[in-house]
């Protein structure tokens, strides 16, 4: 029994020392050394001892209420949670004919949708075409989000301190010397290939599944890809933020004017002129094409940001 | 179709386009006058179709693309829109024009830009929410108008705003999720997502009695999603403090007008999907009739206790706003028209107080707490004469529009004795309370200063005097000839 236990031992270490091997960490020479932190003197140690009689009643207070609001967020949570459940199992059989899904709304999509969109794909007639308002609002609900993150993260003199400054400089000047080998060369391999798996989803998103959501997903991680294994500066010689602002505003604003010329000659009963083309071309399905572009710009663009951002509150 | 019809589209196409716009333009000025522009805009063009369709008492919906209704997206139309249109966008153009000399002080240069794209996107959202045929339609210009509210409050880069706008994102996020499962089972139970549709699906499901639960559940999550991005009563804690820490043109926006496109929405759907009758079997008009009736005195017992005077103002919305909820669960066309005025007297009058409350503590180096102010209307009397008005139209003085709204409410419990009582009885205790901190702060204002307490005098910004003068012509308009108004919006409700 011991014998065993000694032998699972042993196991366990080496698997621990390959472990460690693999994270670089060798016994004699470990990569990052580092001594534990001095404990630091917060304020909170300081003002403990200053605390009156008033603050600790206040502090006692403050923890009953918080378990009260603990117990009642918990009794809230669990009540709305078995509510919930108890509608769902009242809720018609999904896929079963006599579900209030399955009406002439959907029948239309799904008998017409090729006939009317030209497109293959009837996610992508769906969104793009027969519901292209509510689209054109998510896509504006992107651009609002990576805005929003540039107004709370981009540096400016109220959120960064100059030793944050000073260290990004000292970042940018490692970044120009060393250059991490096993990242470069795969991300050199990998870089084009997402690039144009993306682009093909993209293009490909009226005929098979896919869409400028999914691909621009996917343009975005070969983006982000690019900034981690070649730094900041060298991203910056094809991509700032003046860039990013036209790139994303250019199409958001095709999108806008295509869909507001669609919506404008559908509501006045006007010939729109736009060829559907052969269903299952490249060059088919109307305005889809264009706007699943216009959509994975945007959205690849997002993702780069949310990256950049949140990482160096820059572009 | 008459040209006329694509008005509602052009104005919701303007205000995006604008936002889209904004990021490739030089500065936050251009930025600026080009949110002025959509906002104008939007204001003319609503103007002219509520000029149209108004008189002529007719509705029209606007299929949006080359699909009709429940297959493509659409809008509707009729006077109630039309009005709500209008003031949003005239409310927007005043309030920017108000706040324009605190947002370039508040807001960092190089991020005054993205503000005014929140500005754009939310008036572009409000008027979504106002004039959409269709449920999910509605659900994305929620999400629009969430995120470009926290980013308007979140501009001033202050402690408190921060603190705020995670109150506030986190009440908003939980309203919006609670909205959408209520869509969500919605579709479930019904198989549509347009209005007129959805009506006929749930006027069938409420006389064969089928799926009752759901139905309850998916009434309750949504009056309570929205309810909690409007700050009904017992979810109101997240708006004193980010209305009263945000720049004067957010805090005015907001209050007048963001947590309105949410009631908007609601009374729209209370009447397009579940149908009034409905909702009163439910007995959701109870519930919101008596949270409405305790925010009306929760929001003015906490404004009592308030010394900083956006703050103070900020509380009082949650008083106000109880009204417009009170005015709903009566659950009577009447009660709702009067709901509709209120939240029209709102819209107009808070963005004047808040202007004015700013305007009044630049001279006092933006010391905002109320014994600071000392005397402050004899420096800039444009602005004292704005908040008083607004003061005394909020406690509801003869003549101005507050007195207008709250005839309305009493006249409209006239029916159902036992709310007539406890309306009448919270609406006179309201409107003391609401005396209790208006007219210290007015008389705050404009006592004499003590020696040493002076501050400058201000000069009067032209577009905060364009914009006071507009908002005091309109609490004037509203509280004299209310008559027009009101027979517009119950001829708007009966076509709804």
């Amino acid at each position: 029994m011991s014998k065993m236990a000694k032998i699972k031992k042993e196991k366990q270490t080496a698997w621990q020392r390959f472990c460690a091997w693999v994270n670089g960490d060798t016994a004699d020479r470990p990569l990052m050394p580092a001594d534990p932190p001095a404990p630091r003197k917060t304020k909170t140690d300081k003002n403990k001892k200053q605390k009156t009689v008033s603050s600790r009643k206040e502090g006692i207070e403050l923890n009953r209420f918080g378990s009260i609001y603990r117990i009642c967020a918990v009794l809230i949570g669990v009540a709305v949670v078995t509510v919930l459940m108890v509608t769902v199992l009242q809720l018609p059989l999904f896929g079963s004919p006599d579900n209030p899904a399955v009406n002439e709304v959907v029948e239309r999509y799904v008998e017409k949708g090729l006939e009317e969109t030209g497109a293959v794909n009837m996610v992508a007639g769906m969104i793009l075409d027969y519901r292209a308002f509510d689209t054109f609002g998510e896509s504006s609900v992107l651009f609002l989000a990576v805005t929003c993150v540039t107004m709370l993260l981009m540096r400016d003199k109220n959120n960064t301190s100059k030793d944050e400054d000073l260290l990004t400089a000292r970042e940018h000047v490692i970044e120009g010397y060393e250059e991490d080998i096993i990242l470069t060369k795969i991300a050199r391999l990998l870089i084009p290939c997402a690039l144009v798996y993306g682009i093909y989803v993209v293009l490909n998103g009226h005929i098979s599944p896919g869409g400028g959501f999914s691909g621009g997903t996917i343009m975005g991680s070969a983006l982000i890809l690019f900034a981690v294994s070649f730094g900041m500066i060298r991203m910056s010689r094809f991509f700032t933020y003046a860039t990013f602002k036209k790139v994303t505003s250019c199409a958001l604003l095709v999108y806008a004017a295509s869909k507001a010329y669609s919506f404008f000659t559908g509501a006045n009963h006007l010939e729109s002129h736009i060829p559907l083309g052969t269903p299952g071309a490249i060059l088919s399905s109307g305005l889809i094409l264009i706007l699943d572009i216009c959509v994975g710009i945007v959205v690849a663009c997002t993702m780069y940001g949310f990256y950049a951002l949140f990482t160096k509150g820059e572009l | 179709m008459p040209f006329i019809y694509n008005f509602p589209f052009f104005s919701i196409f303007i205000c995006m386009i604008s936002g889209i716009v904004t990021p490739l333009l030089k500065n936050g000025k251009w930025a600026y006058r080009l949110s002025l522009f959509a906002s104008g805009a939007g204001f003319v063009l609503s103007g002219i179709l509520l000029g149209r369709i108004g008189p002529n008492n007719e509705s029209f919906s606007f299929m949006m693309g080359h699909f009709p209704a429940p297959w493509g997206n659409e809008l509707s139309v009729g006077p109630l829109e039309a009005v709500l249109a209008t003031t949003v966008c005239l409310v927007m153009l005043m309030a920017l024009l108000g706040g324009s000399r605190d947002i370039f002080e508040d807001v960092l240069p190089e991020k005054q830009k993205l503000y005014f794209i929140m500005m754009d996107e939310i008036l572009a959202a409000l008027l979504a929410l106002t004039y959409t045929n269709d449920i999910f339609t509605a659900y994305v210009f929620i999400e629009i108008s969430t995120i470009a509210a926290c980013a308007i409050v979140m501009a001033k880069d202050s402690s408190d705003t921060m603190v705020a706008t995670m109150r506030y994102l986190i009440m908003s996020l939980l309203g919006s999720g609670l909205v959408l499962i209520g869509i969500v089972l919605l579709y479930c139970i019904t198989g549509h997502l347009l209005f007129p549709n959805l009506q006929l699906r749930v006027l069938d499901l409420a006389s064969t009695g089928q799926y009752t639960m759901p139905l309850t559940v998916v009434v309750g999550l949504i009056v309570m999603g929205l309810g909690i991005k409007s700050a009904m009563f017992p979810f109101h804690l997240w708006l004193p403090p980010a209305h009263g820490s945000a720049t004067t043109a957010s805090s005015s926006v907001l209050s007048g007008l963001v947590v309105k496109g949410y009631i908007i929405l609601m009374i729209r759907l209370f009447y397009k999907v579940f149908t009034i009758e409905v909702i009163r079997e439910l007995r959701v008009t109870n519930m919101i009739f008596l949270f409405g009736l305790a925010g009306m005195i929760i929001g003015s017992v906490g404004a009592i206790k308030e010394g900083h005077i956006k703050r103070m103002l900020a509380y009082s919305s949650v008083a106000q706003l109880g009204y417009v909820f009170m005015g709903i669960g009566l659950g009577t066309d009447i009660g709702i028209v009067a709901a509709c005025f209120q939240i029209l007297v709102h819209a107009c009058t808070k963005p004047m107080l808040f202007s004015c409350a700013s305007a009044l503590s630049a001279g006092r180096h933006h010391n905002k707490k109320l014994h600071a102010l000392r005397g402050a209307a004899y420096e800039n009397k444009l602005a004292g004469v704005g908040f008083t008005v607004g003061a005394l139209s909020m406690i509801g003085i003869p003549l101005f529009a507050g007195f207008a709204a709250k005839v309305l409410f009493a006249s409209a419990t006239m029916a159902q004795p036992v709310k007539m009582w406890m309306t009448l009885l919270t609406l006179a205790l309201s409107t003391v309370l609401n005396a209790l901190y208006y007219i210290p702060a007015v008389t705050v204002l404009w006592s004499r200063p003590e020696e040493g307490e002076a501050g400058e005098k201000v000069l009067v910004h032209p577009a905060f005097a364009v914009s006071t003068v507009v908002f005091i012509t309109a609490v004037f308009f509203l509280g004299i000839c209310y008559q027009p108004v009101v027979t517009l919006i119950q001829n708007g409700l009966a076509l709804l």
